[in-house]
């Protein structure tokens, strides 16, 4: 079966691979760029583990073949942290909005496309953007309030530095 | 499987005409990639219809209506303020289907081809009286969108077709349109039942009415029944109780994992009614 | 008494610092189990019988084995025989023998280059069934005309005359029930349901296994038990256990359902015949749902006496549970001795069958046993309360299970905290908000037993002063920063400088897995051990410098001490000092703790929801929700709440719209996400919590299990709270809206 030559940007970096046509874009991620923190919970679009952005729109790469990523800019958890942590990185540790930590990675990557958009949502906003991105062990409450006080922080800068 | 990326529509129906195999077309991917997975299709020939050009465009036709390309997803679908405003039953039934992330590739033309009846932008479709393009070896024709399904995961697209684009009518003075669906959940379902409404008024009364059901039958329905229930009418309770009577009356549904059939039926009331009472409100220039 | 009241003391326990994994888990830097990889690796894909019962005819491989880049196939054959008892199913249900029990049960398993082959090579794999008779519901199963599944399954408890389907019976009581029930001013006798749910961790089952021609392996798996791992996959296999390592990863969720085996010994099989290459094998959702740990489906009928002014005279209970096609697995010896554990009653009387189906082999889930016991008895209390109009906590305060009272199941409650969950709970705004149309509340309580358990510990101190722990329970769910906390209380030194490691087979004795809510109570208690040990040795360092006797020094904040009349004046020697010169004042310092842990301590938590139903819908809407529990002490209460939030969600799923559903061919219909209804986010509210700390006397500082009563009340609470809202009751979960909607049509006539 003959494999196609994909290139694309990830995380600023480029890159390039051979995916087998059938390949989806978080088993390229995962296996072919060692890029193990997006993770595959339910390879249907169910549960959101598998996060990323691909220019800009949040999509599960689990519904996206490698070779459509060709030509494309991909943003994945291991692209979050800059020389430090996002905040809302920073404020899950603090507010204990993770237990197994295997959906964290997803629900960060989520949730900074939902801030991007709307830095102010409500707590019911915030519950349907991430209605596609499970999580077992929380509850989801300490990850609602993660994300909110991650949000007011990122105001406070952004007023700060206006 | 050979992954194929043809620029134009005429090159997407030749490839697919001379496909022997298994063959899908690929938009949004939600539905393919999900039964390539499962093991449910193993296609020979999968063709990305996203390189070709104005695939991602919502165009307002000359008739003031709007022209919506087939890899359009979810997420832009709703974020467009014009669209949204003429035809938010149409958009609220898009942006329903799966999840944040789902939106960001879902696509209307692959929720349509994908042949549920249970699909959640289809029955919004079916209520405006969308115009399906479809292309073929032979060229291009319109056809109403009620002929597309034809059963679960059917449709009456021959081989080599392949729709091209979707048109919504322009939108009349004084309508409004609604979509509700019932879930279990409040998000990530299929929907147990469906419904969509859209009207006309004149004055108070309900001049022209389409209303559509979803997951009641083998395919969406459009109800000539419910339609009449309303038309000539106020919506006042009389004519809601008649609208929830028809819809109970024009669901054929089944038993099955996600709801029984007399649940199916007796919701399909409940909601009928209910986004009567949104599209009316909405065609009254009121918030809904 | 709410943690503001206590006075600890403590300087570090009872505090919020983040967790020493949390970077890691943040940043996608946290290897789980399917994100391990080696040189040489190969993939692996499983075929799955697609029937419920099946006589395997034949398997024909060699198509499959044609391909280029397949390596191994592993069937039945290429295991040991001869094995009995518990390994011996553990090995049916790695890979079927002459039938397969279940939709999803394996049959095969295939080695190759890589994911994708493995899956083009595992559909090329021909296996030839002959269909048998199947029956799926537990009911069903010991109907007269039922196939019998596994004839001869009956252990020594099964009285003459029971179904060919029964594997095991139990009964125990005590009093006289029918005096009791006599007694009553009303006796209420109802059958209640509830259907089989998954544990539904996010992170599916992952392994990666080598095994070379000498007998020894590796492997790295995502587990709650690695010594389980090693110990199960050694039988299944044939091997030594001494001769395999395991290395558990970081793991995604587990919840009781990764504390036993389901795929992992096949990543040794087939890596042994690949010629040692590893291979790795990783789970699909819907080889999850289908054929790994559901929880039992029950079937139970409650009846329970009561006086007008709430007194419970007399309780009586059969149960009838199925945990799948292989005996041993319902929680039928669990959820018989929780059913009235939170209460007092003078007579009661319980008799439970474990019944064989053909579904997944079950594992346990949460306080296995436990949920269903509460949503019987329970429910059937709420009702016997709102017939008399009673105030549910009220009667529960009034019957409830004191210090020094005498379980339902037998030994005598120690110190517990029913009593102050119920009060805390009857105290909280929650339970006085009042009500609108269609709205509902529901009260109940919970019980787990919680464990202790095999455990060992190490404990090293470093040079700078530093102390690293390790532990043989995988941490799930905070517990590294749970036992860092109390080691770092004990030793008197900064939390950041301890660092608590999982370690790996190879490197501690034996520890069972996370589970029964040990991990912070056991591993905790043997780090405390383990650093009393270090303290000791740290102390006659002091001792021999200050030429003193090792009695006259005690340790205190982080340094040894000069103690008593006859120390003399030295200066405070800090664990810093003592750690840089170990080397030259007699070597490294340690501790070490091996235990079977006791003293574990009762759990009882008490649930107050309110709810609001669509009446023309049925369906149903958590409006707000408060968790009561007792912790014994909190050590990192941000983690105790997130125990009683996780656990409260998961019961509310299991309430409402969680639930196997199999189809009349025994084929599961919902194996993926999208129709096995866990909660998302916008499901639920806000879940309040209250934490009680009513300390252990069985631990050093307190602790009580805290992971699994949680999920108990959330059943029987919502079912209550629907019933306040609708005027119905539903007696069969889940409260699924189909159903709620033809009770609320039915009522009305």
């Amino acid at each position: 079966m003959s494999k196609i030559h994909v290139t694309a940007t990830v995380n600023g970096d480029p890159v390039e691979f051979l995916a087998d046509p059938r390949e989806t874009l978080l088993d390229a991620l995962r296996n072919h760029l060692d890029l193990t923190g997006t993770k595959e919970g339910c390879g249907t679009g169910d549960c959101g583990a598998c996060s990323v952005t691909v220019d800009g729109t949040l999509v599960c790469s689990c519904l996206m073949l490698a070779a459509e990523a060709n030509g494309k800019r991909v943003e994945t958890i291991e692209g979050m942290a800059k020389e430090e942590l996002h905040p809302l990185q920073r404020k899950f540790i603090e507010h204990a909005a993770l237990q197994c930590g295997f959906c964290t990675p997803g629900i960060l990557v989520a949730a900074k496309a939902l801030l991007e958009r709307n830095p102010d949502p409500t707590d019911t906003e915030i519950r349907y953007w991430l209605a596609g991105n499970l999580c077992r062990c929380t509850g989801y409450d300490k990850i609602v309030r993660a994300v909110q006080d991650a949000a007011a922080e990122m105001r406070q800068d952004h007023r700060g530095a206006a | 499987m050979r992954y194929h990326t043809p620029t134009t529509f005429q090159d997407a129906a030749a490839i697919a005409a001379a496909s022997t195999g298994t063959l899908r077309f690929l938009a949004g991917g939600t539905d393919v990639l999900v039964q390539m997975r499962a093991g449910m299709v193993q296609p020979d020939d999968l063709i990305d219809l996203k390189h070709i050009p104005g695939v991602d465009r919502i165009e307002k036709t000359p008739e003031g209506g709007w022209r919506i390309g087939v890899a359009v997803p979810g997420i832009v679908l709703g974020a467009h303020k014009e669209l949204v405003r003429d035809w938010p039953g149409v958009v609220e039934g898009m942006n329903l289907v799966g999840s944040t992330q789902v939106q960001g590739r879902a696509t209307l033309a692959g929720n349509l081809c994908n042949g549920s009846p249970a699909a959640d932008s289809v029955p919004g479709l079916f209520a405006a009286g969308a115009v399906v393009t479809v292309t073929g070896p032979k060229g291009s024709r319109d056809i109403p969108v009620e002929q597309v399904p034809v059963g679960p995961g059917r449709t009456s697209l021959a081989k080599g077709e392949v729709i091209s684009a979707i048109t919504l009518p322009p939108r009349a003075k004084n309508g409004g349109d609604a979509y509700l669906r019932f879930i279990p959940r409040t998000e990530m379902d299929i929907a147990v039942v469906g419904c969509a409404v859209n009207l006309r008024l004149d004055g108070d009364r309900v001049a022209e009415a389409r209303v559509a059901l979803g997951a009641v039958a083998p395919t969406v329905i459009l109800s000539e029944a419910c339609a009449q229930a309303i038309i000539g009418t106020t919506l006042d309770d009389a004519a809601l109780a008649a609208l929830a009577k028809a819809a109970k009356g024009a669901a054929k549904p089944i038993s099955d994992k996600r709801g029984t059939k007399e649940f199916r039926i007796e919701v399909a009331g409940v909601l009928a009614r209910r986004a009567a009472r949104i599209a009316y409100d909405r065609a009254k220039g009121m918030k809904a | 008494m709410a943690r503001d009241d206590v006075k600890t003391g403590y300087k570090l326990i009872g505090t919020r610092p983040n967790r020493p994994d949390g970077l890691d888990k943040v940043t996608g830097r946290a290897r789980y189990g399917a994100d391990f990889s080696l040189p040489g690796m190969l993939w692996a894909a499983v075929v799955r019988s697609p029937h419920a019962h099946a006589r395997i005819v034949k398997i024909d491989a060699s198509k499959a084995l044609a391909l280029e880049g397949v390596k191994a196939v592993v069937t039945r054959a290429d295991l040991p025989t001869g094995l009995t008892g518990e390994d011996l199913n553990l090995q049916d249900n790695t890979l079927a023998g002459d039938r397969a029990l279940y939709d999803g049960h394996a049959v095969a398993a295939v080695a190759a280059t890589s994911q994708l082959l493995a899956q083009d090579a595992a559909r090329l794999i021909e296996v030839e069934y002959e269909v048998l008779p199947h029956v799926t519901d537990v009911d069903a199963a010991i109907a007269p005309d039922a196939p019998v599944i596994r004839p001869g399954v009956a252990d020594y408890s099964v009285p003459e005359g029971m179904h060919g389907n029964v594997a095991r019976y139990m009964e125990f009581g005590h009093g006289d029930v029918e005096a009791g029930f006599a007694a009553a001013d009303v006796v209420r006798e109802h059958t209640y349901r509830t259907e089989a749910t998954h544990q539904g961790y996010i992170e599916p089952h992952a392994a990666v296994g080598q095994l070379g021609e000498d007998g020894r392996g590796e492997m790295w798996v995502c587990t709650q038990g690695h010594w389980y791992i090693r110990r199960m996959s050694a039988a299944v296999l044939g091997i030594e256990a001494a001769n395999l390592r395991v290395t558990p990863s970081e793991i995604g969720g587990g919840f009781g359902g990764k504390t036993t085996i389901f795929m992992e010994p096949l990543t040794l099989a087939l890596s042994k015949k690949a010629g040692g290459r590893p291979v790795k094998l990783v789970m699909s959702r819907s080889e999850v749902l289908r054929a790994t740990g559901p929880t039992a489906s029950a079937s139970m009928d409650v009846k329970i006496g009561m006086k007008k002014d709430g007194t419970i005279t007399a309780g009586q209970v059969y149960f009838r549970m199925q945990g799948g096609a292989f005996p041993g697995m319902s929680p039928i010896g669990e959820a018989l001795p929780c059913a009235f554990a939170c209460y007092d009653i003078p007579a009661l009387k319980h008799e439970g069958i474990e019944i064989i189906t053909n579904r997944p082999k079950a594992a346990a889930y949460r306080a296995p046993g436990s949920p269903m016991a509460a949503f019987a008895v329970e429910s059937m209390i709420d009702e016997l309360c709102r017939e008399l109009n009673l105030d549910p906590i009220e009667v529960r305060l009034k019957n409830g299970a004191k210090n020094g009272s005498k379980s339902s199941y037998g030994p005598v409650y120690d110190v517990i905290g029913l009593q102050e969950t119920l009060q805390a709970a009857r105290a909280h705004p929650n339970y006085s908000i009042p009500l609108g149309p269609n709205q509902g509340r529901g009260v109940a309580s919970g019980f787990w037993f919680n464990h202790g358990g095999e455990t060992s510990v190490s404990l090293a101190i470093g040079e700078d002063g530093t102390a690293t722990v390790s532990v043989g329970t995988p941490d799930i769910g905070g517990s590294r920063a749970s036992i860092g906390l109390m080691v770092a209380e004990h030793l008197g030194i900064p939390y950041e400088n301890v660092r608590v490691n999982v370690v790996e087979t190879g490197a501690l004795g034996v520890n069972e897995p996370t589970h029964g809510s040990r991990a912070t109570f056991a591993s905790g208690k043997a780090a405390i051990e383990a650093a009393n040990q270090a303290i000791r040795e740290m102390c006659r360092r002091a001792a021999a410098e200050w030429g003193i006797e090792p009695e006259a020094v005690e340790w205190r904040d982080g340094a040894a001490h000069p103690a008593g009349p006859n120390a003399g004046k030295h200066p405070p020697m800090t664990i810093g000092e003592i750690g840089a010169k170990m080397g030259s004042t007699g070597g490294p310092i340690s501790g070490h703790h091996e235990v079977t842990a006791g003293g574990y301590g009762a759990s009882f938590g008490t649930h107050v929801v309110d709810v609001e139903v669509d009446p023309e819908t049925g369906r149903t809407t958590v409006l707000r929700y408060l968790v009561v529990q007792d912790a014994g002490t909190a050590i990192h209460p941000a983690y105790v709440e997130g125990q009683y939030q996780g656990g409260a969600a998961q019961g509310i799923g299991w309430a409402l719209n969680e639930e196997y559903i199999y189809g009349p061919d025994g084929r599961l219909q919902n194996p993926v996400f999208l129709d096995y209804r866990i909660p998302v986010a916008s499901d639920l509210p806000m879940i309040d919590t209250v934490i009680i700390e009513v300390p252990n006397p069985g631990h050093p500082y307190g602790v009580r299990g805290v992971g699994e009563t949680g999920i108990t009340p959330p059943l029987p609470a919502i079912a209550s709270a629907i019933a306040g809202a609708t005027g119905v009751r539903i007696r069969s979960l889940p409260c699924s809206p189909p159903k709620v909607l033809a009770a609320i049509k039915a009522a009305k006539g």
